[in-house]
């Protein structure tokens, strides 16, 4: 199967699986915006979004097919990397220089990818356990009713020193998930084909600002409770 | 102004394939800075020579930088800190005065040192061996004319050639990957009408030796083109990747 045995192939399988899983965040990022809206204006949007996906059985099947996509990309990401250090062989240079034009990003997208799984972890915990999980099981998993999703992160963000070090603890992982994506992105539209003498400055172009926003709505988010947080705790 | 300068090289020296390597550090006095780097390995060699010491085996051929024959990494740099040139065109003009310079052959599983700092670069020629040609028919040669090819297509399909199978894009890739080279290959002539006919076959062949010979998988990093000496752009990897992606959908 030339998606296992071919380099080309195991690397089309990291850019479709990534480009799939930049399509969720953009999703998953402007739902988290009604999450200020409806802060700001008094609005329901979030918790109406929350109850229309839930545990209804297209969203548990979505969640599962992200998950397959998550598990592929990590999987594949380590055995790439395994090949390539194998590839580079034992004896390692002297010295390197670093070349000009080429991304601190692009040659730890294994570390960059691991920081962003291993936050991913502590935010699943956070929220799914306590919302699609505890619906799906009907086990009481936090205080909170699992459809009132809007109360649950504003808990969370807004507790004192604790939703500090949360808010932290996010930015960095968006900081990391920012850099795994400014390479990502036009890396995974390279690796599809999708380059000539014209597109390459472009989708690079298209790639950082595609990974500016999808960050980027996830951080408004971030730092409104923050500021939020802050505010109330100076009272 | 060019002037003289003192210098202490750094050269990795290895008896053998399978003979344990290690740095050496020699020094050199009243070198020109307008002799090539070649050409101070050549008095670093005359001057082992007269030490009754073993030279320095390296690389080389027509020291004018189109034959990919010079294969060294100079101070973390595959044909040095100067940019899109070969080791034979570097100057130590480059260098200045005290300056300790590493010397280090190729370090890629699929380039094994044979010697000092000269690699078995055979890999690539397997490469080329496996579908880096169009084939014809035996009979009359037809006239190059006869077939139409925008401008553009033919200055792009000779910016691919350009590529002389130095090796330093492997040498520079941190994953050991020889996709530069392969992409500027198949490039050549899958651009153009005569090479057109054999794409798809061309790029699953070629991809298929680069990958069973022991080279990595392309991350994009593009160091390859940052230190290839021909400027070969990033540019023929999408086309690689298009036309082999391309022949699996087919098949």
């Amino acid at each position: 199967m030339w998606l296992k045995d071919s380099s080309i192939g195991r690397k089309f399988v990291m850019s479709i699986t990534g480009a799939f899983l930049v399509l969720f965040l953009l999703f998953h990022g402007s739902m988290n915006l009604c999450l200020v809206i409806d802060d700001l204006f008094g609005t329901t949007a979030y918790n109406w979004i929350c109850a229309m996906l839930g545990a209804n059985w297209y969203a548990v099947i979505g969640s599962l097919v992200i998950a397959l996509a998550v598990v592929v990309h990590f999987m594949y990401a380590i055995v790439l990397t395994i090949q390539n250090r194998r590839a580079r062989g034992n004896d390692r240079y002297a010295v390197e220089a670093r070349q000009e034009g080429v991304d601190w990003a692009s040659q730890n997208m294994l570390v960059l990818g691991i920081i962003v799984i291993g936050f991913l972890v502590l935010h699943l915990y956070n929220f799914w356990f306590k919302m699609q999980f505890a619906e799906l099981t009907g086990i009481e998993t936090s205080a909170f009713d699992p459809q009132d999703g809007s109360a649950l992160v504003k808990a969370l963000f807004t507790d004192g020193w604790c939703g500090i070090v949360y808010c932290l603890l996010y930015i960095v992982w968006l900081c990391a998930l920012w850099f795994h994506l400014s390479h990502g992105v036009w890396s995974a539209m390279q690796t599809m084909g999708l380059s000539n003498t014209k597109w390459l400055s472009r989708i690079k172009v298209i790639g950082t600002v595609v990974a500016t926003v999808a960050v980027g709505l996830f951080m408004i988010v971030v730092i409104y409770f923050l500021g939020y947080n802050i505010g109330q705790m100076l009272h | 102004m060019d002037s003289y300068i003192d210098i202490k090289v750094r050269v990795w020296r290895q008896a053998g394939p399978k003979a344990q390597g290690h740095f050496e550090t020699y020094e050199l006095k009243h070198i020109f800075q307008g002799a090539s780097f070649l050409e101070m390995m050549d008095i670093l060699n005359e001057q082992l020579i007269a030490e009754h010491k073993d030279p320095i085996a390296f690389d080389h051929d027509c020291r004018e930088g189109i034959c990919g024959m010079c294969s060294m990494y100079v101070n973390g740099h595959p044909h040095g800190p100067d940019s899109a040139i070969t080791t034979c065109q570097l100057h130590m003009r480059k260098f200045h005065d005290g300056e300790t310079i590493t010397v280090e052959p190729w370090r890629s599983r699929a380039f094994p040192v044979i010697k000092d700092l000269m690699v078995d670069r055979q890999a690539y020629d397997k490469i080329m061996q496996a579908g880096g040609f169009v084939s014809v028919n035996t009979g009359g040669v037809p006239d190059a004319n006869a077939i139409p090819i925008p401008k553009p297509v033919a200055d792009e399909a000779m910016d691919a050639a350009s590529c002389i199978g130095c090796g330093a894009c492997a040498a520079a890739c941190k994953n050991g990957s020889a996709m530069l080279f392969v992409a500027a290959k198949v490039s050549q002539l899958n651009l153009l009408p005569q090479g057109k006919a054999e794409k798809h076959q061309r790029a699953k062949a070629m991809l298929q030796k680069m990958d069973e010979l022991g080279f990595g998988n392309c991350t994009n990093t593009g160091a390859c083109a940052a230190e290839c000496p021909k400027q070969v752009s990033l540019t023929h990897i999408a086309r690689l990747n298009r036309d082999f992606i391309g022949a699996k959908f087919c098949d």
